[in-house]
């Protein structure tokens, strides 16, 4: 026995000595999921964004890295007509598509590229159309669909998109994930051998990154792209491992077995702050924690109750308890990052006396009865909503209103609070392209009532602003807009702005040049290993 | 013998359509849209949701569902992943041989020491080898899987650094996946070190996984070596003058082994279900997790397709079990 012992811890000790460590130009990150696939115009996850778009694929417009700032991508310049309507791209020349093993381009990027790109998803007669299930989810619901009239190519280089109306997001939009560029050419070959579903399988992008092999659930490879137009990666191999559980990327990158995690447990930031060969990154998000009001129902259409109810609420309580300093009061539905974010705004203060005063007035002097929905979910601007809820309810106690919590499973408790049969619900947004349309319009606007807009509140002077707003391509003009809406937002208060987040990223002291994606993406163009 | 054989395939049959019910059943009476899920804060119309509804062909009645589940069945289809949009069987097959490897370590993990240790603790009944292989395997079995892998791979991983914390392959190597057993990928690879990195990968998972498996062998096997060790045939055996080890390894542990060979099939079902916990740790890619993601996600034909291929590999792994009975002890004859 003793002997047996001996034999295998011996056994033991080789294999595990005989270990090596991750090479100098090899980049590892352990990514927290699956990617559901490889072409973004199908799926709404940052995961899978992650994993596609971001190092795969160019879009016409990029933003700046670590900003929400768009620059000229596959288009070098565009130039817009003064009835906001018309958007001629001027396409950049010599854009190499990666070389896989199963295509070898044979011309450059060109307008063909983005035709098919586009057509595929607008036009349901178009061959690729239906090809891999064919739902282009944030094609539909950016409104692309129904905004789009024809896109023209008038040459090689040169692409016209007809819009119906005008819409000054366009451009943020289409620097979004889902208008990723593929290969025309690519397309047209794999359609001829039958196997139009290569497309997006084993996609070919003109991005930093080539894909070189997926093992499900496992790893991502990627090799850098040698012919970048941008000039060719600094990491030679990235590769994807995928993790899911937060406490074991935090064990990996201590053992050196990944340079960057995304992430962490808030739990886990304060001994990663400690560590020697961790470097802690940090980052207000791009999101908005919030409390909405059903301002259909009953006493919550009354805008005193709205008022006194957002007094009521600690908020600076609930940064310290549920976000464990990870966040910030959040006084308006944008956070602070995005342009035309009204500083000026007052927010209502914590003021119970005030609160209990004001609901006397709208009528209910011993308060109500009602309820709070928390989501059952951890999302990046809500790490806990049941413990936010408790809180929330634990405050509005305090002026006689009694509110029940409840909860469901989290595709029901989107659909019941889409259906709006809640009274006052926790949930979120984390902003798709750095507009502040994206939000405003969104979330608050009369045609996202019984879809996002879970306030159901439709408000015409709010809503006349930021339909005007996206109208105007004057940014200046725009800026006023938003400004003036925020204002009007504050002061009927269908939410109660609750926190943005902030984002930590722990990496490896060696990993350079990284930058936080306010998008919560996670880029590797750029990134060095010292 | 064959008439036992089909006998219980007979059997099978009424099994296996009881559990496509069952399984379809549950995961339908679950709460939840998968295409609520897909449009997640951003919500959906409810034109637009009726048309996705219809597209993956969740507007029809359950009883049409199931009957169109149940043919695809007959005809080798198990459908395609609402998510990946790729077929179930396919994701199943690419995913299973890791599940595969990983069991298979974790039960010989599991039986080598769970053997040895359990008839050793039977014959020194009352000994403090005895008193601790009891108490250790009691140990084994009540420990939570999570906090257990945690604490191996901050202890053998990470404070150590003696095994890598979790995957299947360093990332410095970028071999084929051919046979998905990354072993024998890894033996038909040039690449110098690979084989030996996918054993550093096994190493921990397996213990984490065969610990429950290696408490319960053990405990089965001293009970029933004890039972075995008073009977009259092996007194008479010691009586004869056999020398001790034959008595024990040829008299006793032959009759031993039938209900600890009914436990090792039972656990080998238990791993290749069961690994979720496990898979989840050491981000192992296989089914368990597989599985469970796709209930998080209401992704109807994968959690189908799944579980019914992971309950025909159970049925058929105790059908094996039923058949090595009369191998391993000839007095039971199947057939009677």
């Amino acid at each position: 026995m003793k002997r047996l012992c001996i034999m295998l811890l011996c056994a033991f000790a080789v294999i595990a000595l005989a270990g090596v460590n991750v090479d100098a130009k090899t980049c590892v990150y352990c990514s927290e999921g699956s990617p559901e696939g490889f072409n973004p115009a199908f799926y709404t996850a940052g995961t899978t964004f992650d994993a596609s778009s971001r190092p795969m694929f160019d879009r016409l417009v990029l933003f700046e890295l670590g900003t929400t700032k768009t620059i000229p991508g596959l288009a070098e310049k565009w130039a817009i007509s003064p009835d906001g309507k018309t958007y001629t791209f001027y396409l950049r020349k010599g854009v190499k598509f990666h070389t896989t093993k199963n295509f070898t381009p044979t011309r450059d990027f060109n307008a063909d590229d983005v035709i098919f790109t586009f057509e595929r998803q607008r036009d349901k007669n178009h061959p690729y159309h239906k090809v891999s299930g064919g739902n282009y989810e944030y094609f539909v619901s950016t409104g692309m669909a129904a905004l789009i009239q024809n896109i023209e190519k008038k040459d090689d280089y040169t692409v016209v998109f007809h819009l119906i109306r005008p819409e000054a997001p366009f451009i943020a939009t289409i620097a979004m994930d889902f208008a990723s560029i593929f290969s025309a050419e690519y397309a047209d070959k794999m359609m001829k051998a039958g196997t139009p579903q290569e497309v997006d399988l084993n996609p070919v992008g003109t991005g930093p990154y080539v894909l070189v092999q997926y093992q499900k659930d496992s790893t991502i490879r990627y090799e850098a792209h040698k012919q970048y137009w941008r000039g060719p990666a600094k990491i030679d191999k990235l590769v994807y491992s995928i993790t899911p559980d937060a406490s074991v990327r935090y064990a990996k990158l201590k053992a050196g077995e990944c340079h960057v995690m995304p992430y962490p447990n808030p739990a886990d930031l304060a001994q990663m702050a400690k560590e020697k060969d961790i470097k802690l990154m940090q980052m207000e998000g791009l999101n908005v924690g919030y409390l909405a009001f059903n301002t259909e129902k009953k006493p919550f259409d009354n805008i005193k109750v709205r008022q006194a109810l957002s007094m009521a609420i600690n908020k600076q309580a609930i940064i310290d308890a549920v976000f464990q300093g990870a966040g910030k009061i959040a006084k308006n539905p944008i956070p602070p990052t995005i342009w035309s974010y009204n500083d000026k705004v007052k927010d209502y203060p914590y003021d119970p006396v005030a609160a209990k005063k004001l609901l006397a007035e709208a009528g209910f002097p011993n308060g109500f009865e009602t309820d709070i929905w928390a989501m059952p979910v951890q999302r990046p601007y809500n790490p806990n909503a049941r413990r936010m809820a408790e809180i929330i309810q634990a405050d509005w106690d305090k002026i006689g209103v009694k509110a029940k919590i409840v909860t469901y499973e989290w595709g029901e408790y989107l659909k019941r609070s889409k259906e709006g049969e809640h009274q006052t619900l926790l949930l979120g947004w984390t902003g798709d392209n750095g507009d502040p349309d994206n939000f405003l319009a969104v979330l608050l606007g009369c045609d996202a009532v019984g879809s996002a807009n879970r306030a159901r509140w439709c408000y015409k002077p709010f809503d006349d602003l930021i339909k005007q707003a996206k109208t105007t391509s004057d940014v200046a003009e725009r800026t006023r807009l938003y400004e003036k809406a925020q204002v009007i937002f504050k002061e009927q208060a269908p939410w109660v702005t609750i926190a943005h987040s902030v984002v930590f990223k722990p990496m490896r002291n060696e990993v350079v040049n990284f930058k936080i994606d306010p998008f919560g993406g996670h880029v590797f163009y750029g990134v060095d290993i010292k | 013998m064959i008439k036992f054989l089909l006998r219980r395939i007979a059997m099978i049959i009424p099994t296996f359509i009881g559990m496509t019910l069952l399984t379809f059943a549950l995961i339908h009476l679950v709460p939840g849209d998968p295409v609520e899920l897909i449009a997640g804060e951003r919500g959906i119309t409810p034109a637009r949701h009726a048309v996705l509804r219809s597209e993956l062909g969740l507007d029809k009645p359950l009883l049409v569902q199931y009957g169109n589940y149940i043919w695809g069945i007959f005809h080798g289809n198990l459908g395609k992943s609402i998510v990946t949009k790729q077929p179930v069987f396919k994701e199943f097959m690419t995913l299973f041989p890791a599940t595969m490897e990983l069991s298979f370590f974790a039960m010989i993990f599991a039986v080598t020491l769970g053997l040895p240790a359990g008839i050793i603790a039977g014959v020194k009944r009352g000994t403090f080898f005895d008193h601790s292989v009891m108490g250790l395997s009691l140990a084994g079995y009540s420990m939570p899987i999570f906090w257990w892998g945690l604490l191996l791979i901050l202890f053998f991983s990470v404070f150590l650094g003696w095994t890598p914390v979790s995957g299947r392959l360093s990332a410095l190597f970028w071999i084929d996946a051919d046979t998905g057993f990354m072993l024998i990928d890894a033996l038909k690879s040039d690449e110098k070190g690979t084989f030996v990195s996918a054993m550093r990968h096994l190493i921990l998972p397996s213990i984490v996984l065969g610990t429950i498996p290696l408490a319960v062998i053990a405990r089965m096997t001293r009970s029933a070596m004890l039972e075995v060790l008073t009977e009259d045939y092996v007194r008479t055996a010691r009586a004869k003058g056999l020398s001790p080890l034959r008595v024990i390894m040829v008299h006793a542990l032959r009759n031993a082994l039938i209900p600890v060979i009914t436990v090792i099939g039972l656990q080998t079902g238990v791993l290749l279900a069961g690994a979720i916990l496990t898979e989840t740790i050491f981000a192992w890619p296989g089914v368990g997790k597989w599985i469970v993601e796709s209930i998080n996600r209401r992704d109807y034909p994968a959690v189908q397709g799944g579980i019914l291929l992971i309950s025909s590999l159970v049925i058929l792994v105790n059908l094996a079990v039923d058949m090595l009975y009369g191998v391993v002890n000839p007095r039971i004859r199947h057939n009677k």
